[in-house]
């Protein structure tokens, strides 16, 4: 299926991609090409194929619910691009 | 005291003939003298190397080494090792120091393994040439005009010019395999959950395997012996113990009955390949195998669900680079959503993009069932294939690509002819299987300079000892494994 630059443009949003206007025809027809690929799966009939989306089905286990992390906030936020008094800090949401 | 095997540094070391300070110092000067030339490494840590080598001496003085203590290893960037630089190729990660070790990291850090670096690779694993990492692309040692495959492209390189003695690497649709065959080494991916994934960043959670890049199916064997195993931190790493894969090396392959996929002969598989896989497949009957085809009526599909389910997976970890908790950040953003477009917009490459754009339509509305839905029903007719093919045979041995490594710049114009390159090992990863490439053969570039060529060992699941064994054999009695380009 080929994408149209309006297609490039939602799906970029959904991604929260930014393509600028002069890219998204290129980024259009590269996607096109990939999806060109993908579509040769509708060749074969898989009606009833169960999907298989673990090699082996397995199913995820899980633990006993106990606490095992220690509070490492503080060396943890160092790496991070803005925070203050433990709290990460992203441009104002609410005015 | 460098160009060999893990194997035979460790006698070396146990027999007093050098230490691991004099072999690290070694491997040091090596990374300066060529570095530059290959651009193998992204992050060279001397210091810690130092001082992890005379503490593997010091431990070895106490005798409570194992094979691995002292032996200079290199990380793909791709695994978080705490206080050092961790990029995965990325500007995304370009000033990421990871709080915390891998779990693999971890386990050769308690073995005694010194830490030379980390090694370049494409943009979060993503490639098969290495030309999409932020910090540029690697050189193939046999050919600084060729690619050296993707995307463990560094460890790849980083062996083969012997700038390392061993070296992780992840593979999530050939990525360790792939550059194995291009550098003339020998590369393993174990069965998915075989190693934990714990601290490795994320590209396809259900693909994602750690494995060894090395010299030898022996050097593999002792790499695993230190990688594999149950972690309770990784809840998809498989919690049966890993046998101890030194021991079955020797086994003989009197009776292996081997499978060659039909499909892989046909149309797309260079003359050259070919050639050296039927040379290889003489050499195993010479040692008491039987060779039968086996049929693969699938594998033609395996890129096109392969390229559905990476890149779904894919949109989905990677939705965590924001910008908020680590990594980059965009200059001055204006608002929260355009901090995360811009955000993510710069600090991702082109390839990346294009990945997380097509798993972002494939998982949207309206298209889950046709894209989504549709691959992993494909997945499970390629797993059943495999299923079906070893009810015969023992082990399926093919081409690990259809060609010698192609030239920097030649497959960049469409991401498609690019994708196709890993026809033979994609379907693997999507069965979960263990996968091994050894080399078999080489060819001539029209420059003069001597390419190798890798063929895949493909064991039933979990069959990691096996596949290390055949390969081991191969390796008794051939010498391609020992050829090394001139650096």
């Amino acid at each position: 299926m080929a994408l149209e630059r309006s297609d490039v443009e939602k799906i970029a949003h959904l991604a929260r991609l930014h393509v600028d206007a002069e890219e998204a025809q290129e980024v259009a027809g590269r996607i096109s090409s990939i999806l060109a690929l993908i579509d040769q799966m509708q060749s074969i009939d898989t009606r009833d194929v169960a999907p298989l989306a673990h090699p082996f089905d397995a199913v995820q286990r899980l633990r006993k619910d106990e606490v095992t992390e220690v509070d490492q906030r503080e060396y943890l936020q160092r790496i991070a691009p803005a925070t203050q008094d433990g709290l990460y800090l992203v441009p104002k949401v609410i005015e | 005291m460098t160009r060999r095997t893990v194997a035979e540094l460790s006698r070396s070391l146990a027999r007093g003939e050098f230490s691991s300070l004099e072999l690290t110092q070694d491997y040091l000067a090596r990374i300066r003298a060529h570095n530059a030339l290959y651009n193998a490494y992204i992050t060279v840590t001397e210091e810690l190397a130092l001082t992890q080598a005379a503490a593997a001496d010091a431990r070895r003085a106490r005798g409570e080494h194992g094979p691995l203590t002292g032996i200079p290893l290199a990380h793909k960037d791709i695994f978080c090792m705490q206080d050092v630089l961790t990029t995965c190729g990325s500007k995304m990660l370009a000033n990421f120091v990871a709080p915390y070790n891998a779990t693999v990291v971890e386990r050769f850090n308690a073995a005694g393994a010194v830490t030379l670096g980390k090694t370049n690779m494409d943009e979060f694993a993503m490639g098969s040439s290495n030309e999409t990492s932020f910090f540029g692309a690697v050189r193939n040692p046999w050919d600084p005009e060729r690619v050296p495959g993707g995307s463990s492209g560094g460890s790849a390189a980083a062996v083969a010019a012997d700038l390392c003695a061993m070296a992780t690497g992840t593979d999530t649709g050939g990525s360790i395999r792939q550059p194995a065959a291009f550098c003339g080494i020998t590369g393993f991916k174990p069965s998915y959950g075989r190693i934990s994934r714990w601290g490795m960043i994320a590209f396809a959670s259900s693909l994602d395997q750690a494995g060894p890049i090395c010299k030898s199916a022996e050097d593999a064997a002792l790499m695993m012996n230190v990688m594999a195993g149950p972690d309770s931190r990784d809840s998809t790493c498989v919690e049966t113990p890993a046998p101890d894969y030194m021991a079955t090396l020797n086994d003989s392959l009197q009776g292996l009955r081997i499978g060659v996929p039909k499909q892989h002969l046909a149309k797309g598989l260079g003359a050259e390949v070919e050639a050296a896989l039927q040379a290889a497949l003489k050499v195993f009957e010479s040692l008491g195998a039987t060779v039968k085809e086996v049929d693969l009526p699938n594998n033609h599909l395996s890129v096109s669900a392969y390229y559905v389910i990476a890149p779904a997976e894919a949109s989905a970890n990677l939705s965590r680079f924001d910008g908020v908790r680590y990594g980059y950040r965009c200059a001055s953003p204006a608002n929260l959503e355009d901090m995360y477009k811009r955000t993510r917009s710069e600090g991702f490459g082109s390839e990346v993009k294009r990945r997380i754009m097509v798993g972002t339509y494939a998982l949207s509305a309206g298209y889950y069932d046709a894209y989504y839905i549709k691959a992993q029903q494909i997945r499970r007719l390629i797993k059943q294939d495999f299923d079906k093919a070893f009810q015969d045979v023992d082990v399926i041995i093919g081409p690990t690509t259809p060609h010698t490594a192609f030239k920097v710049g030649e497959k960049n114009d469409d991401p498609v002819t690019m994708y196709l390159e890993d026809i033979y090992t994609i379907g693997v990863n999507l069965a979960g299987l263990p996968g091994i490439s050894i080399p078999a053969g080489s060819a001539v570039a029209p420059n003069g300079r001597s390419l190798p060529i890798g063929i895949q060992l493909v064991g039933n699941i979990f069959a990691e000892a096996r596949v290390l064994n055949i390969a081991h054999q191969f390796q008794q009695h051939t010498d391609w494994h020992l050829q090394q380009p001139e650096v």
